[in-house]
């Protein structure tokens, strides 16, 4: 890993980070990948991986409810956190010129 | 009376037996807890609120429809999203935040609805302290600065429920609610000197917990005694249609073995029969002579009580840790991508479009750790390096997983560290991510499985700091966990010493 994955990495996850924090996280970032590199030497050929793992003991089939109405309108107390909001709108900055 | 040194369950016959009403007990420890601001244990305490509630629950008893758990107040991670207190998860990005509805747990134990008749109507005494989004294992990553150690302040209380262990141990809640994604139930629960369980995972539902890494995440919680521990999580666990990972069968009375023996086969023994296994990779450099020594005693403990021990071998115990520092960030950046300063959270001031508003809004609202592990999962799952990193990381899941049933084929409970060592000084990991990641060895390779498993007082240092061993247990053997343990309390006192202060 050098300077410029980690700037990769930031955009990607859509953080910004100032040149001294990027200089500062990459000898971590270096470090935590050094750790993770140790799975490479386990020979996983014929393992399936696993995502859930109840899966392990058992099969899941994906849980189905009925479609009916359970929450009702309230729309003033989901938007009350809102950071900036008008008319029951949340606003964001210009997208489309 | 000192009733901050009862149990949930001395309280619960108190409570029937009119000796104090939940008014009474609710404003006690709020008293209490206005005294102990300085160990920061809550993010938010709203008196008049848990007094409304405490009200409300001796009103429900004076009309005979009260339950074990009416009226006795609990503490809350603040992870849960809760209606009334505000919820950060011990971030600033959330700081503020109300949320509009309770999460699932919080319902679940609060007080009884038209729309939940059965909750167990306990009184919300406020929001505990914990490590950012829960990424940590001292407290020290919290936003609002580390819940300190009621056994000596100047050391961390675990994470990442530091604040609910604190608020345990320091006599400011009777019981209280945590979450595990790594430990960080039983991490705690061991630093602090408390007994608390994290289950196997689907028995809990994640509805209004805010989201780490959907896949090892499970609630639990963190108290006194194992039959503490019980009664709550017979309350908390249920079948919930709005976690789709909630397990069907999810649901019993998990304090139904605890006065029962193991078996039949030695009156005087209530563990006879047992088969207790010592994984002997736990056993091996980098545990500390305090924390072994307090193990070998705890081991002879229960065979004293008629449970036959042997060794067993988790060889793949060392990569839990590069399979969790995959998995759980891969998970946390997904999940974290929600807070944009859209709909709900900080938003930055200054902005020239919508990514850097975005960019900036999550810069300055999340810590360093947090921003560290979405980097780390943002790589690992990125274009050509997602086989190398995040499948490989699943597929030794599986052996992880596989390994663990292979143990159980020769012993019932698992017995082991929590931690390598005591509850270490502020500060002093804090420097290094990478050194903190090693202190979870013991505790991570049971979430990547899904198993249940327990941590349980059993001794304490040369400098009076707690040690806790863990038992683990096989898929859905929670109730037989508990039994363990609460056998284990019934034959020793270490689940019943408090820190100075607190006994003063």
């Amino acid at each position: 890993m050098d300077i410029n994955e980690v700037h990769r990495v930031a955009k990607l996850s859509r953080l910004e980070l100032s040149p001294a924090e990027a200089e500062a996280v990459l000898p971590q970032l270096t470090a935590i990948f050094a750790l993770v590199g140790q799975m490479q030497a386990v020979d996983t050929g014929s393992v399936d991986p696993l995502p859930h793992p109840i899966l392990f003991i058992r099969d899941l089939a994906q849980p189905l409810r009925p479609d009916a109405v359970t929450e009702h309108e309230a729309r003033e107390s989901n938007m009350a956190n809102a950071p900036a909001q008008d008319r029951g709108y949340f606003l964001v900055p210009r997208v489309i010129e | 009376m000192r009733w901050h040194q009862k149990t949930v369950a001395q309280l619960s016959k108190a409570l029937i037996n009119k000796e104090i009403s939940s008014l009474e007990l609710s404003t006690y420890y709020l008293e209490r807890m206005a005294d102990s601001r300085d160990l920061n244990a809550y993010l938010d305490i709203l008196p008049e609120l848990s007094l409304a509630q405490a009200k409300e629950a001796d009103s429900l008893r004076a009309q005979g429809k009260a339950g074990p758990l009416t009226g006795i107040p609990i503490a809350h991670k603040d992870v849960f999203v809760s209606k009334g207190w505000a919820t950060t998860a011990g971030s600033k990005i959330l700081e503020g935040y109300i949320s509009p509805f309770d999460a699932a747990v919080v319902e679940a134990l609060g007080m009884p609805t038209e729309r939940h008749p059965q909750a167990a109507g306990m009184v919300c005494l406020g929001k505990t302290n914990m490590d950012e989004f829960a990424m940590g294992s001292s407290n020290e990553n919290s936003a609002y600065g580390p819940a300190l150690n009621p056994w000596n302040t100047k050391r961390v209380s675990g994470g990442s429920s530091g604040g609910s262990a604190v608020a345990v141990a320091a006599g400011l809640a009777p019981v209280a609610t945590g979450t595990d994604t790594g430990g960080s139930i039983r991490q705690p629960a061991a630093f602090c000197g408390l007994t608390g369980i994290k289950p196997t995972y689907g028995r809990i539902s994640r509805y209004g917990m805010i989201a780490y890494a959907s896949s090892l995440d499970q609630a639990g919680p963190i108290g006194k005694t194992a039959e503490d521990c019980a009664l709550l999580l017979s309350a908390m666990s249920f079948h919930d249609p709005r976690d789709s990972t909630s397990l069907a069968d999810s649901g019993e009375d998990y304090a139904r073995y605890l006065y029962s023996s193991w078996s039949d086969k030695d009156q005087n023994k209530p563990l006879a029969g047992l088969r207790v296994g010592l994984p002997k990779e736990f056993y091996a450099d980098g545990l500390s002579s305090e924390v072994a020594h307090a193990l070998s005693v705890a081991k002879e403990a229960l065979h004293g009580l008629g449970a036959s021990v042997c060794e067993v071998s988790l060889p793949k115990t060392q990569l839990s840790i590069p399979v969790y520092y995959v998995l759980a960030p891969a998970e946390a950046s997904s999940n974290l991508s929600r807070y944009d300063g859209v709909r709900y959270g900080h938003r930055a001031k200054e902005y020239s479009d919508l990514v850097q508003m975005y960019q900036r809004s999550r810069s300055e609202g999340f810590g360093d750790e947090v921003k560290r592990r979405i980097l780390v999962g943002s790589y690992v799952l990125s274009h050509g390096y997602y086989d190398a990193y995040y499948l490989q990381a699943q597929k030794i899941r599986r052996i992880i997983a596989a390994d663990f049933q292979a143990a159980f084929n020769q012993c019932d409970v698992i017995l082991g560290p929590v931690a390598p060592d005591v509850a270490w000084n502020l500060g002093e990991k804090s420097k290094d991510p990478l050194q903190m990641y090693l202190e979870d060895i013991y505790t991570l390779s049971t979430n990547l499985a899904g198993l249940p498993a327990m941590s349980v007082p059993c001794g304490f240092s040369k400098e009076g700091m707690p040690i806790g061993m863990q038992l683990i247990g096989n898929y859905f053997s929670e109730s037989k966990l508990l039994q363990i343990a609460h056998q284990y309390q019934l034959a020793s006192d270490w689940h019943l010493r408090y820190p100075a202060e607190v006994s003063a």
